[in-house]
């Protein structure tokens, strides 16, 4: 069981499946770390752009990596919009209301996916969706290696937009010091919603990576948040390097309790960890100390 | 003082009328009347596309015997079909039996997917409800003694046996190169009972199983399941799960070069499906089956493949099973002369029908299952699917093990 031509392929797996979760989680760690709220609706939005990125190909004839570029602006967009005039507004500055607002968000979404799609899986055949590129004894499905290599991009390219750019910079001093970004002349209310923008559109990314290899139904996007939360606990709230680290090793764990417990109990390893995290390491791998 | 608002008089006047129209004649009573049956797939979720199948079945059914005059026996009654949701939950059948039940129909049909099967039949004993089961191979479907649920097809007990003996015929014949399998299944009623029944009776027959495999409906990622088979390198890979992870699975298979000696599967959910073969016909040929399969001799099943073509849709097991149960059910309204349930179940238990396009002969139900009723072992060779077993249906050879 434990030989290398297993145990290769399965880490490899791992990695593949670890590297979608990591940009599912950098989007809602980035909201944490700056609005301290947990986006509740952020499966429900995950679920709207695997949608889109269905029907961009089924209507339109895009392939999901030339829609990445379309949706993601486009999911930026409602991410700023939602935050700007649907969130802001109703929550009335308090974390508690944001709280709520997502959370009816999401019921919304989901709702209003099932009734004009209904609860059919739908799934996308490429003509390379089966095909494998050769990584020592492992044949590595193409659609996963892309995605491997585009969230590595995407990660590598927030973390130079949060270092360097004024908007990056903007972000980090209301994540750190809200009423003093404010007196420095920081829109805070602009911050916000750029921060939750950008959280949208890493959704749209990984929407667009998903499909290929992956099915959508009205409640896909769910499986894929537990788990990012689970990632945000261990990594680090608000810690870009600790979503992609910490997404990579889940994903990891995920394959290899797969591997020796069962499909049907894979996942049992992801909530282990998730309970070990909150148990020895409540900050997280990378997180600041409370 | 009264607290009732009908008086005595107008009270006896009511009933009275009432009993009149009870005790006139069925023929008169139900004439032009038509008669509610439910049919019940899971048309949404995970088992979606066999659900659709079996509705445009027993819709096909419906249709022909409507187009001939309806039930002649209820004076040309048509059947109006209630169309059902399982959404390929058992919680699902239940609450749509309910609607049904509510709703005054006279029998339901469907169910498909065992655990779905086993919740509907279930409720509609509750009321005396004549339940057809269209697939559901699990046999407790029909040993929990209920009066009112009819199996038209197998059993997986039935299916296990044929499948191993036709298996052991099979190898034989190639001079015995399988001595090992791995069984890959799904996790619910269906999947898991099969599982266990071929695990006690594969090493009866000298196969030794490697290992049992169990995964969820729906599975999008068979890689970890392939890399077990990979490890193990057994000669035979026998599969028991729904159609979207079978394809995946049989791709999966593909993708990461894993050629056993042969794929074998009982019940395979995609392995005897014109849509499979026509979409993935690499991943597709070669593997044998044994399930569910049209009568190829009858003309009649060949008719309903041709009109099923012409509809751009596929000749699928889901389809024939239920045009037949539909049929089954006609017959049945036809003898009983009466929409009445008692009379339905009554004319079920005694049916005889032959007007099916199945390889069953003519019906005969003892404690709800058909006695005649058998799969048949099928191959994909060469984009098309051949019987290959029992032979006096064959059309082709087997080929195994597997050339190259």
């Amino acid at each position: 069981m434990l030989s290398p031509a297993i145990l290769i392929p399965a880490i490899l797996n791992g990695l593949m499946s670890g590297a979608v979760y990591a940009l599912v989680a950098l989007g809602l760690t980035l909201i944490y770390g700056v609005l301290h709220i947990i986006n509740f609706a952020h499966g429900a939005l995950l679920t709207a752009a695997m949608f889109a990125a269905f029907f961009a190909n089924r209507w339109l004839g895009l392939d999901p990596y030339v829609a990445a570029f379309l949706l993601t602006p486009l999911f930026f967009a409602l991410g700023y919009a939602l935050q700007r005039f649907v969130i802001g507004p109703a929550a009335h500055g308090e974390d508690r209301n944001i709280l709520l607002v997502t959370l009816g968000l999401a019921v919304v979404i989901e709702n209003a996916l099932l009734y004009v799609f209904r609860a059919d899986t739908r799934i996308l055949d490429l003509p390379y969706g089966f095909d494998t590129i050769q990584v020592g004894p492992a044949f590595i499905a193409l659609p996963r290696a892309i995605a491997f290599v585009a969230v590595i991009a995407v990660a590598l390219a927030l973390w130079l937009i949060m270092r360097f750019s004024d908007t990056g910079k903007a972000i980090r001093a209301v994540a750190r010091e809200k009423l003093g970004a404010e007196l420095a002349g920081i829109d805070v209310a602009h911050v916000y919603a750029m921060t939750f923008g950008l959280g949208t559109a890493c959704l749209a990314v990984a929407a667009c990576l998903l499909i290929p290899s992956y099915y959508v139904n009205p409640s896909a996007g769910n499986a894929f948040v537990l788990i990012a939360f689970t990632i945000v606990v261990l990594g680090g709230m608000g810690s870009v390097a600790g979503a992609l680290i910490g997404g990579l090793f889940v994903g990891v764990v995920e394959s290899l309790s797969g591997l020796w417990l069962g499909e049907s109990l894979g996942q049992i390893g992801i909530f282990l960890i998730f309970i070990l995290a909150l148990l020895l390491r409540p900050s997280g791998l990378f997180g600041e100390r409370a | 003082m009264s607290r009732f608002p009908i008086s005595r008089r107008r009270f006896l006047h009511t009933t009275a009328l009432g009993a009149a129209a009870m005790s006139a004649p069925a023929v008169l009573r139900a004439q032009g009347a038509p008669v509610k049956v439910g049919i019940l797939h899971p048309v949404s979720g995970a088992l979606s596309y066999s659900g659709q199948q079996g509705r445009i079945g027993a819709q096909l059914a419906i249709d022909e015997i409507n187009g001939a005059g309806g039930i002649k026996a209820l004076g040309g009654a048509k059947i109006e079909p209630m169309l059902g949701d399982a959404q390929s939950t058992p919680e699902g059948g239940n609450a749509e039996v309910e609607k049904m039940n509510a709703a005054g129909v006279a029998a339901i049909v469907g169910g498909y997917a065992s655990a779905i099967c086993l919740a509907a039949s279930q409720t509609a004993a509750r009321y005396d409800l004549p339940y057809v089961v269209d697939v559901g191979v699990v046999d407790s479907i029909v040993t929990r003694g209920l009066k009112n649920t009819f199996r038209f097809g197998p059993g997986f007990g039935v299916i296990a046996k044929t499948a191993l003996e036709n298996l052991v015929t099979i190898n034989d014949q190639a001079g015995k190169p399988a001595k090992t399998a791995m069984i890959v299944h799904e996790d619910s009623a269906f999947g898991a009972g099969l599982a266990k029944l071929l695990n006690a009776q594969l090493p009866d027959k000298g196969f030794q199983v490697l290992e049992t495999i169990s995964h969820p409906t729906p599975t999008r990622d068979f890689n970890n399941v392939a890399l077990k088979i990979k490890a193990q390198s057994p000669d035979l890979v026998i599969p028991a799960n729904y159609y979207n992870e079978y394809v995946l699975l049989a791709r999966t298979l593909l993708q990461q070069k894993i050629r056993p000696k042969g794929i074998y599967s009982v019940l395979g959910g995609a392995a005897s499906s014109y849509k499979f073969v026509k979409e993935f016909p690499e991943a597709a040929q070669f593997i044998m089956d044994c399930n569910h399969w049209f009568d190829p001799k009858n003309p009649k099943a060949l008719e309903l493949k041709k009109k099923v073509e012409a509809k751009g849709e596929f000749y699928t097991y889901e389809v024939y099973m239920n045009y037949s149960g539909v049929l089954l059910l006609a017959d049945a309204l036809e003898r009983a002369g009466s929409a009445d349930r008692a009379r339905i179940i009554a004319a079920l238990e005694s049916s005889t029908f032959a007007g099916h396009v199945m390889p069953y002969g003519p019906t005969k139900f003892v404690n709800g299952q058909n006695q005649g009723a058998a799969p048949v072992n099928t191959q994909v060779l060469d984009k098309d699917i051949q019987v290959i077993l029992p032979a006096k249906f064959a059309s082709a050879k087997a080929v195994f093990p597997i050339p190259g």
